[in-house]
């Protein structure tokens, strides 16, 4: 009974420490989830590579394919990490873009971790100023812990900083522990059959 | 198998010249364009409705009964006729006038219609949609088929003792379809009644598409009409042709990169690969469309929306004739290829008429009333 975990990142550049973020965190998630008995399979949605897709779907309604399967990886999946460097206090354009296509009921239900990233520790409140109450709209289930990394996190590696924060790495650990106990907490994601979206005629007319 | 044209009647700037028609000079151009696809053997014209600029067409009744008067063989039809926003009675009555005058030559096609502004101009709510499709359609079926129709629903005001007039030609109501482009509640709604569904699929993938008639598909036999394999389905889709196939591209690309429903977007390479768009030689065109019934079976009805985007009129007429000589005719051979037996074609009037065990006259004879003679009455009381 192998769990799905999606992991969104809308960092820009190649490499991207957004990416990197990313990236730790779907592999803590996996571990979280091993330890407590149970087999994860990860799924990253790198958003940087569907920015013309996106575009001509926002403009046309047409989906490339590769776009209309990242949207089901994410739809589809038991949980979702959704990573993005923060842009002007917020969210960058490329992550909203993607949330937009998702679709309001894509993930009502769904346990999700929230990261970003910065140049600066001055934008680590973004995650709960702008991050969760666009996953609050979304009634997702995000986890208590968000992780945020600046610059410094990803070059400080002693048990506290000076400031008396905890290290990057166990930011990751807590954040990852509480969604894989989310996860384990819920029912395997059940998606909605688009196609089974009706109500029969018999019923509609007797009833 | 049916092939013709539908417009949704746009006014668009020519983007190569600058100049944008005038109303008056469009609204000729449908009638040329109509007159030019029965001329070079397509079998359906459809116009489209619509109550807002850029569109010219809030009168399709008018303008098919116009056309009907000038040709002789064309099925007429809509694309769509808004089910949501206008009363179903009058729909009843436009349609089965229009019947008379274009001796049967009349289909519809239902729609809900996407712009939202548009409801509360006819006093409703688009959130409200699908219900209003629902119940105005499964009215109009009674006005068409009950003489004297006693009705209360949620959206207009009930109608006692009302005779919907003419009655539908030779007691045999139009054909309809129901358009969708990704409501299952209404590919539903077509299979219940076991009516067409027609999807328009002009921006969308085939997967999607084959998906929607899948749906209706199965709907249609669990609701007792047939077979899945003999719903009775219509696509979209949209051509540009030129014998050489680079010069197709040359010429159309400075429509779509710039039309408003296309523009800015994707590339006309992407369009093409991701939806029905064809720009290309006659032989591109009937090898893609030759290809839809791998998708979705086969198929009763072929339109192609082909004077959108600012095309002239002239550039419009020529595309017909190669539609019409070299496109249409190979289509027909190769889609009839292994086609079952059991598969119907597009229901006709003729073939509804034969259906219902012939034709009848429907009229509804009645006293005069208030303005040539005596009111109508009810019986027992005195007036």
């Amino acid at each position: 009974m192998s769990r799905s975990i999606a992991v969104v990142t809308a960092g820009l550049r190649e490499p991207s420490s957004t990416r990197l973020l990313a990236d730790r965190l779907g592999e803590a998630a996996v571990r979280a989830l091993e330890e407590r008995g149970e087999t994860a399979e990860l799924k990253v949605v790198d958003v940087r590579l569907l920015a013309g897709a996106m575009n001509n779907a926002l403009l046309t309604g047409v989906e490339a394919p590769e776009l209309s399967e990242a949207l089901r990886a994410v739809t589809s999946a038991d949980a979702v990490i959704a990573v993005t460097p923060i842009f002007s206090g917020s969210y960058n354009g490329l992550f909203k873009t993607f949330v937009d296509l998702l679709g309001e009921e894509a993930l009502a239900g769904t346990p999700v971790l929230l990261g970003a990233t910065a140049g600066t520790p001055r934008h680590s409140l973004a995650i709960d100023h702008a991050l969760r109450p666009l996953f609050a709209y979304l009634r997702a289930l995000v986890v208590p812990t968000g992780v945020f990394a600046a610059t410094d996190d990803f070059g400080q590696v002693a048990a506290k900083a000076s400031d008396g924060t905890a290290p990057l790495s166990d930011r990751v650990e807590r954040a990852a522990g509480e969604l894989a106990d989310l996860v384990l907490s819920r029912g395997r994601k059940t998606v909605r059959d688009e196609m089974a979206d009706f109500t029969p005629f018999d019923e509609l007319l007797g009833g | 198998m049916q092939f013709g044209v539908f417009s949704v009647s746009d006014i668009t700037t020519d983007p190569t010249t600058g100049r944008t028609p005038t109303e008056h000079e469009r609204i000729q151009a449908i009638v040329a364009i109509a007159k030019k696809a029965e001329e070079v053997g397509l079998d359906v014209f459809a116009l489209g409705e619509h109550h807002n600029p850029p569109f010219f067409s809030s009168s399709p009744t008018t303008t098919l009964a116009y056309i009907a008067a000038q040709t002789e063989r064309i099925i007429l039809s809509t694309a769509t006729t808004l089910i949501t926003t206008n009363d179903p009675v009058k729909i009843a009555e436009d349609f089965a006038m229009l019947q008379h005058l274009a001796g049967g030559r009349v289909d519809l096609m239902m729609g809900r219609g996407n712009t939202g502004p548009v409801y509360p101009w006819f006093g409703q709510d688009i959130r409200q949609g699908v219900p209003l499709a629902i119940e105005n359609y499964a009215l109009l079926r009674r006005l068409w088929r009950e003489e004297v129709v006693d009705w209360e629903g949620r959206f207009r005001t009930p109608l006692q003792s009302f005779t919907s007039t003419p009655r539908p030609l030779d007691g045999v109501p139009p054909f309809v379809w129901h358009g969708s482009i990704r409501t299952p509640q209404i590919a539903e709604q077509a299979a219940f009644y076991g009516d067409g569904f027609f999807h328009n699929n002009i921006f969308w993938n085939i997967e999607h598409t084959a998906a929607m008639v899948k749906l209706y598909r199965e709907r249609f036999e669990h609701h007792g009409h047939g077979r899945a394999d003999q719903a009775i389905v219509g696509l979209g889709g949209q051509v540009y042709l030129h014998k050489d196939s680079q010069q197709a591209v040359r010429e159309f690309r400075p429509y779509f990169d710039v039309a408003p429903v296309y523009g800015h977007g994707p590339s006309l390479e992407e369009f093409t690969e991701l939806t029905p768009l064809t720009v290309g030689s006659p032989q591109q065109v009937i090898d893609r469309y030759a290809s839809m019934r791998e998708h979705v079976g086969d198929y009763q009805r072929q339109l192609f929306l082909i004077d959108h985007a600012g095309l002239p009129l002239g550039t419009v007429l020529d595309q017909l004739e190669i539609l019409g000589s070299e496109v249409v005719p190979v289509l027909r051979k190769e889609m009839a290829i292994g086609r079952p037996a059991h598969v119907p074609g597009a229901p006709t009037h003729a073939s509804l008429v034969a259906a219902a065990g012939g034709a009848r006259d429907a009229t509804v004879y009645a006293e005069g009333d208030e303005v040539t003679g005596a009111s109508p009455e009810v019986e027992g009381v005195a007036s």
